[in-house]
């Protein structure tokens, strides 16, 4: 068999899945991975965020090294299973499904300080929390994830979530278990459902795109698919980033009679009204050589079910840390890494895991599992006075959903290329069931076990 | 960690059903497969009579596994989108059908006197 890199290294759960799946007798003959010897160091390790990175990173940071002092900052007392809300909101799963408690994936010698970094200063390599406590280190891993900015989206306020046809997937767990009620009730009578994404870059770009799938296979399934309209609003000329993807989804989408409006960014809502407001950028075209301007318009659509998504940033912490992109992503705040080594550009003591990294691809939880080994080895190198090796392609996966009980496991890398882990076995561009069986069953344990640091 | 190992699959197993309730059930598929291996090799030959019985089980056995599959993933017989998921559906229903075998085979065997 050739050896395909990610066949070796992709998500190995689903492969495990698979395997468990056929028996898994066979691996047993893999035996036990050679442990690295613990690394004896000194060093001051700072983590800010105890999210799906933060709480990864410091597992196998605990494993790794002996004698560094390692402190993780984060006030958040329940630790999310993101992935989850599309579940949870799609009325398949309780909000217990997604939370658990922060402190109990983090090991014992891991310092866990309960409160929000306030300060981060790269140059004292100081992190300050709320309550004042000045922490010093040597090594700094920012994985604060993203601030979901929903003051952006003028006349909404998360108290109207799950009433008047207004739902927000993306808020938390009670609020998606409160959009599921919102979406229950929609569905049943029939109307127009709407979509949308901010144009800020996002986590899970996917997830805006399964919950109309879903959504529409609730009105398929009660009978109310022909009394609705589902509008779904892209915030460019494309469904999703990647091409390939992009095409498929349009296929769907149209099979779905999903109506699509191209270039329509959310400004706000307006709830007594039921209607939202989209931006139309200004746009330029050229015909029969002469130059067209269409300058920036506003667009109103009535809706009767919306799931708003609110643009996104890195949280306000580490836009002023001067860690961020000084001229990509201006006003959203991504901190400067490479995009290989996740290793900040300016600060090589400072390395990013998860959604604050400012690179092309990858606000994923499957993105995250990709990027800890990948810090582990450049932080672990350079305590030794070495140079890591380890190497992030961009991996991003997004288990599209595209109806209850069928799914397509889209993984893709930084070139756009498809970069499935059972080539020729699960066809990425296919809606398949054991997709879908994957995204119910096996995600959520492969996080729990990337969280405990042991995938 | 990115490379499939031993371990790996048996934190993400363990994650799947809990570990309490993931070593119970392998610790029973060990006892009823070592049981299965004593009445082999206790009464020397396969009893056709008890394995007739076995093989009657075994729809029930394909048919409860895919039933249990497809009700803990809220999905059904419609979800079928592609040749590997038949192979799927086949799978789980020939480990339904194996499995209770076995187990009808070796409780007849423990429990009934030698025929
Ligand atoms: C609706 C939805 C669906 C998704 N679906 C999928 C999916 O199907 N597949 C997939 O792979 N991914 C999915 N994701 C994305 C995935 O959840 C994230 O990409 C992942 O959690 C990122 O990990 P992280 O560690 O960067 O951030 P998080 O897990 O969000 O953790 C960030 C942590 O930082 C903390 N923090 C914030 N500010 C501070 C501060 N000032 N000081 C200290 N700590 C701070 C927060 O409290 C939090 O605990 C989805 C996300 C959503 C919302």
């Amino acid at each position: 068999m050739s050896e395909s890199p990610y066949l070796r290294a992709a998500l190995p759960s689903r492969r495990d899945f698979l395997a468990a799946a056929a028996g898994g007798v066979a691996l047993a003959g893999l035996g036990a991975p050679v442990r690295a010897q613990a690394v004896r160091t000194a060093a001051k390790i700072v983590i800010v965020g105890a999210g799906a990175g933060g709480t990864g990173i410091a597992n196998r940071l605990a494993e790794r090294l002996e004698g560094a002092t390692i402190t993780i900052v984060d006030g958040r007392k329940d630790h999310w299973y993101q992935p989850g809300f599309t579940l949870i909101a799609a009325g398949l799963k309780p909000a217990g499904y997604s939370v658990s408690s922060t402190g109990g994936w983090l090991p014992r010698s891991v310092n866990w300080v309960e409160e929000y970094a306030a300060n981060i200063d790269p140059v004292a390599q100081t992190v300050t929390t709320a309550g004042g406590t000045k922490l010093d280190y040597d090594y700094l891993i920012v994985a604060a994830g993203l601030t979901l900015n929903w003051g952006g989206v003028q006349g909404f306020d998360l108290a109207q979530v799950g009433k008047d046809g207004i739902g927000a997937v993306y808020a938390g767990p009670d609020y998606a278990e409160a959009t599921w009620r919102a979406m229950d009730a929609f569905t049943d009578t029939g109307g127009t459902a709407l979509f949308s994404r901010p144009a800020t870059e996002m986590k899970c770009a996917g997830a805006p795109l399964k919950y109309a799938f879903i959504t529409d296979d609730y009105l398929r399934r009660k009978g109310t698919r022909d009394k609705s309209q589902v509008i779904y609003a892209a915030h460019n000329k494309a469904l999703f980033s990647v091409p390939i993807v992009n095409e498929k989804l349009k296929l769907l989408f149209r099979d779905r009679g999903v109506d699509v409006r191209y270039d329509h960014v959310l400004k706000g809502i307006d709830p007594t009204a039921r209607t939202a407001t989209f931006t139309i950028p200004a746009s330029q075209a050229i015909k029969d050589g002469a130059i067209t301007d269409t300058p920036a318009t506003e667009q109103t659509i009535a809706y009767d079910f919306i799931n708003v998504i609110p643009p996104m940033t890195a949280p306000k912490v580490v836009q002023e840390s001067g860690l961020s992109w000084a001229d990509k992503w201006v006003g959203q705040g991504w901190i400067e890494v490479d995009q290989s080594t996740l290793r900040h550009l300016r600060y090589p003591n400072v390395f990013g895991i998860g959604d604050i990294n400012g690179v092309p691809k990858g606000k994923t939880a499957a993105s995250v599992k990709w990027h800890i080994p990948v810090v582990e080895d450049h932080l672990v190198a350079a305590l030794q006075g070495k140079e890591g090796t380890e190497v992030f392609n961009g991996y991003t996966s997004c288990p599209m959903i595209t109806r209850i009980g069928r799914a397509m496991l889209i993984e893709f890398d930084y070139q756009d290329n498809l970069v499935p882990s059972f080539p020729g076995v699960i066809a990425p561009l296919e809606e398949l069931w054991i997709s879908w069986l994957m995204k119910e069953t096996a995600l959520k344990p492969t996080y729990n076990a990337m969280l405990r640091g042991k995938a | 960690m990115k490379h499939l190992t031993l371990e790996t699959l048996i934190a993400v197993w363990e994650e799947m059903f809990g570990r309490g309730l993931f070593w119970l059930m392998t610790g029973v598929a060990v006892v009823v497969t070592v049981a299965y291996v004593f009445v082999l090799l206790r009464d020397r030959h396969m009893s056709m009579r008890k394995f007739l019985l076995a093989q009657l089980s075994m729809p029930f056995g394909a048919i409860a596994a895919v039933l249990f599959v497809q009700g803990i993933t809220s999905s059904g017989f419609r979800d079928i989108g592609g040749p590997v998921d038949v192979l799927v559906l086949l799978a789980v229903a020939a480990a339904g059908a194996i499995g209770l075998a076995i187990l009808v085979y070796t409780a007849q065997s423990l429990l009934r006197k030698q025929d």
